[in-house]
């Protein structure tokens, strides 16, 4: 699926290839999504793709926001609801369900994962001085999972920290060498 | 450009050998036998030919010996890999026909500066 | 010119340590003067010296130096091989092995052997002789070749202007010798010269160097231009009709002569672009390739497969004119995937020789240590097996050898009370068997004391006592953690690594250990090993709608189950009454936490599966089908899940996780002892 039908008048100059991440910006950019109504962003440079719905595999006794694995061209890349994992919204999972396919830089590699979102919006632009400090309220996200929020409008749209998400619950089993 | 044969059973030595002389714009070919080396000239006219003595298969005063009986190989200079300890092996190898030796170990300037003494 | 030489330092060092390897094997195995054995120990020491010289480690070079010229006298008969020498040769090997892991990883050395071993290998040498050189502000060098020379490939004139290297060469020819035109032969040479070279450091050594090659082949002196020629050397050239009475002050007036003079200016070879080196390391028939290199094309082989398997599905339900050839060709494609995908395995094979030729050296010296005698039978060393699997096997095989040197064989008094030879016999053999390669290893010593495991194992409160155990249960309490018969535990193989960590090793390849043993004759071990741990053949099952593989490997059968035969017991647990065993039930659903999954019944299908000697069944909704398939990291992008060894992807691009049957048998404990953690099962909308 291409990003560039999902997002019709975003203003961007010149063209937006998702291999080449080729393009004139002023800032960062996020690609932004939806969770029910709720309005999140990740960075861009970390997208690696956008696939539509397809059933997972089950993981054994995963934590309840991990729904299984797929597989990607040869690897297996979990997948995480994270209308589960932020508590938002209906979980439902329809043809037209979104997975944004991201590569996430931990400490020891490149490791990818797929989040499941009720809709990807946007690309925004933002400077790192747009992206503001986010304060943990009752019934908020975790600060752990935030890395700030931006304006856009009237809406806030909260940049999540990827670090964060691709730690999943451990087990606490050590895997012998 | 002068073209020249290198034959030994050790990678890492060959590997040298052939890299200083290629660096220093000669051609080379390897093998990493004597039978093989021989086989070689078979097919190939060298202008110089550097040769291990402890090989597997065919030694390298046996190649000497061979390649020699070789008509395009009659005056080609031969070069021996040795060590300073065996005088003998100098021996057979100069009644085995050898041009000469060089003696292990040597680094690329002076193994430039040896195949200068056989190849202009 | 400069040359790195590092990038052939990882080449040198794998050669060098195959040539320890080789010194070392062929030492033990000698005995006597034989010469082709100390030809090749020589050999391999001598390509050491060689090229940790050329590397500049001199370390390296200047010890194995010495162990060369050891055997060179040994190689020449100039010294009569006696056991001493060997012990002390071995001893050798060791350092100059110890100096390379130095020189690799800077692995620190202990300095106090390499010395005692030096000192040893001079004693033995009675001291080492050294060159002097003396130097000379210039030189007269007379060079009368021989006529033909040429057939030497020596060339004069190269000769000089190498000599013109080192200062300023004068040359004076004497063409009085050449022959009339008529009789003369092109191929000899007739001519012979008087040199001086001047503003020079070169001594004599260096000049002597440059016409080391020829000096058979010619009449050669070098004087310093301060000393009056040599007579003898003038004689000798007269007597044989080369050189004119030519005294020093006649040289100017040979006639005819022809002067040259070579200016020290050294021809310089430009050098274009470095090249860089060329990946052309011809073997004999082999080539050196990086295991990344091969392990990216397993990667895509595997992806070649699994889409291939995908057409394959998809070609079944095609109907069109066509059908027929598609078909065919797909049955092509099918062939020629499989073909390729052993052959680039194949690529990652390497004998089990690599790892069994360190044996004959353990069992040498442990026997020694401890004063048993010992005979090492190797069998099947050609066997292949992944290297991987070979790398990892070594360290449990290694402890699997000194268990049977230290408690399996007997020493030789109590062996000849016994009535057996005091020399006790370890064999050691690999075969294929089944998709699997065997390892067994079998001694003829004391056998397994099933009695003293019993109560070994009670004291250390591993059993309760009042459950009767069969045999192979016995022989699995070696296994558990913390268990160890040894009287005292000695250096050899209580090295704080137990049978357990073995075990444990054993099976984090995808591999199984069986011990058997008749007391007083002697125990055998096998480990059971995959040929591969990029590939499996596994049992596909259907449990609650999700698809999983179960190794054949551990599988022993698969059962309908019979109404008679389902057992409860206490806590909820089923088991099933096979033959004489009683195997526990594992509900693979309830496990999993997959939802509901019906209670044992008949027609109900288990698998029944060995691990650590301990029988247990899987309950499954479905048997599929048996399939190889290509194992996939799940920890790659996910991290390590209890139950599951890994992942593969089917024929139609979905994922099928792998069963761990220890990690299953874990989970089962725990949710037993109700620790489970009870995650909701998804609601999937559909």
């Amino acid at each position: 699926m291409n990003l560039q039908n999902l997002i019709n008048d975003v203003p961007v100059e010149g063209e937006y290839t998702l291999e080449g991440l080729d393009f004139i910006t002023s800032g960062d950019q996020y690609l932004s999504f939806k969770l029910a109504e709720e309005c999140y962003a990740v960075d861009i440079l970390a997208v690696e793709e956008i696939r539509s719905w397809q059933e997972p595999t089950i993981i054994p006794n995963a934590p309840k926001e991990v729904i299984g694995v797929i597989n990607m061209r040869g690897t297996i890349v979990p997948i995480v609801d994270l209308r589960i994992k932020f508590n938002v919204g209906q979980v439902s999972y329809t043809p037209t369900t979104v997975v944004i396919v991201l590569a996430i830089d931990t400490v020891d590699a490149l490791r990818k994962v797929g989040f499941v979102v009720d809709a990807v919006e946007d690309v925004i632009n933002a400077k790192a001085e747009e992206v503001k400090p986010y304060f943990e309220l009752s019934g908020g996200i975790a600060s752990r999972f935030v890395e700030g929020q931006i304006n856009v409008n009237q809406a806030i749209v909260t940049v999540v920290n990827l670090r964060a998400l691709h730690q999943f619950n451990d087990q606490s089993e050590v895997a012998y060498e | 450009m002068s073209k020249i044969l290198v034959v030994d059973d050790s990678n890492s030595i060959r590997d040298m050998v052939t890299f200083t002389l290629e660096s220093a714009g000669y051609s080379t070919e390897q093998a990493a036998d004597g039978l093989l080396g021989l086989n070689k000239a078979k097919t190939t006219a060298f202008d110089l030919v550097i040769s291990d003595v402890n090989m597997p298969n065919m030694d390298g005063i046996s190649l000497c010996q061979e390649l020699r009986k070789l008509p395009a190989f009659k005056f080609t200079p031969i070069l021996m890999l040795t060590t300073e300890s065996s005088t003998d092996m100098k021996m057979r190898g100069k009644a085995a026909g050898a041009t000469g030796w060089l003696v292990k170990p040597f680094n690329p300037d002076k193994l430039l500066a040896t195949i200068k003494r056989v190849i202009r | 010119m400069t040359v790195d030489l590092s990038q052939f330092l990882p080449t040198f060092f794998e050669e060098s340590f195959e040539g320890v390897e080789v010194m070392e094997s062929n030492l033990l195995s000698l005995t006597s003067d034989d010469r082709e054995t100390i030809d090749s120990i020589f050999r391999a020491a001598h390509s050491i010296k060689g090229g940790a010289g050329t590397f500049g480690l001199e370390r390296v070079s200047e010890f194995t130096h010495l162990v060369e010229t050891l055997l060179d006298e040994l190689r020449d008969g100039r010294r009569q091989f006696n056991e001493q020498d060997k012990e002390l040769l071995l001893r050798a090997t060791d350092t100059i092995k110890a100096l390379l892991e130095c020189e690799k990883n800077g692995v620190a050395i202990e300095q106090a052997t390499v010395d005692e071993v030096t000192t040893q290998l001079n004693n033995a040498l009675n001291g080492r002789v050294s060159l002097v050189s003396n130097e000379s502000s210039g030189w007269r060098i007379i060079f009368i070749p021989e006529p033909d020379i040429a057939q030497t490939g020596n060339d004069p004139l190269l000769l000089f202007q190498a000599l013109a290297d080192l200062g300023t060469v004068h040359a004076t020819c004497n063409d009085e010798h050449l022959p009339d035109f008529d009789t003369l032969d092109v191929e000899e040479l007739h001519l012979s010269w008087q040199l001086t070279l001047t503003d020079t450091q070169a001594s004599q050594l260096d000049i002597e160097e440059i016409f080391e090659w020829v000096e058979d082949e010619c009449t050669l002196e070098i004087a310093p231009l301060s000393e009056p020629q040599s007579q003898t050397q003038v004689n000798q050239a007269q007597s044989s009709g080369q050189l004119p009475n030519a005294s020093e002050q006649q040289v100017s007036n040979l006639a005819p002569s022809s002067e040259v003079t070579i200016t020290g200016t050294p021809e310089v070879i430009e050098s274009k672009e470095p090249k860089p080196s060329r990946g052309k390391h011809t073997d004999a028939g082999s080539i050196r390739v990086g295991v990344d290199k091969v392990d990216s094309l397993i990667n895509l082989v595997g992806e070649l497969v699994i889409t291939q398997s995908m057409l394959s599905e998809l070609g079944q339900d095609i109907t069109s004119a066509d059908s027929e050839k598609l078909k065919a060709g797909l049955e092509q494609l099918m062939q020629n995937t499989k073909e390729l995908q052993e052959s680039v395995m194949r690529i990652r094979m390497l004998p089990i020789s690599f790892t069994f030729n360190r044996f004959p050296r353990l069992v040498h010296d442990l026997a020694k240590k401890i004063g048993k005698e010992i005979n090492l039978v190797i069998q099947g060393e050609h066997t292949e097996l992944d290297k991987t699997v070979l790398e990892r096997i070594g360290d449990p095989l290694t402890h699997l050898v000194r268990n049977a040197i230290d408690h399996g064989i007997e020493a030789p008094d109590v062996r000849t009370t016994a009535g057996k030879p005091p020399e006790g016999q370890i064999t050691l053999s690999a075969y294929h068997l089944g998709g699997n390669v065997v390892i067994e290893i079998a001694d003829d010593g004391k056998g397994i004391d099933t009695e003293l495991i019993l109560a070994k194992a009670k004291e250390k409160q591993l059993i309760d006592g009042n459950y009767p155990l069969n045999i192979q249960q016995i022989y699995d309490l070696i296994f558990e953690p913390g268990f160890s018969t040894a009287a005292c535990v000695s250096d050899i193989s209580g090295r704080g690594v137990g049978m357990d960590v073995v075990k444990r090793n054993i099976q984090a390849l995808g591999g199984r250990i069986v011990i058997d043993s008749a007391l007083g004759k002697g125990s055998n071990i096998k480990v059971y090993l995959p040929l591969t741990l990029a590939i499996l053949d596994g049992q596909l099952v259907k449990v609650c709608g999700q698809t999983y593989i179960i190794p054949l490997l551990i599988i022993v059968e698969s059962v309908q189950m019979q109404a008679d035969n389902i057992v409860t017991a206490s806590g909820g647990q089923y088991y099933y009454r096979l033959r004489d065993d009683n195997v526990p039930i594992l509900p693979l659903g309830k496990l999993f936490n997959l939802g509901s999954q019906a209670s044992p019944s008949a027609e109900g299908l288990l698998v029944v599966t060995e691990c650590e000697g301990q029988k247990v069944g899987l309950l499954v909704d479905d048997l599929l089908g048996q399939q190889q398939v290509v194992i996939k990291s799940l920890q790659e992008n996910y991290q390590q899940v209890n139950g599951i060894s890994g992942a593969t992807i089917l024929g139609n691009g979905a994922v099928a996780l792998i069963i761990d049957i220890a990690g299953i048998i874990d989970l089962s404990k725990k949710h037993t002892n109700g620790v489970s953690k009870q995650t909701s099962a998804q609601e999937v909308e559909q």
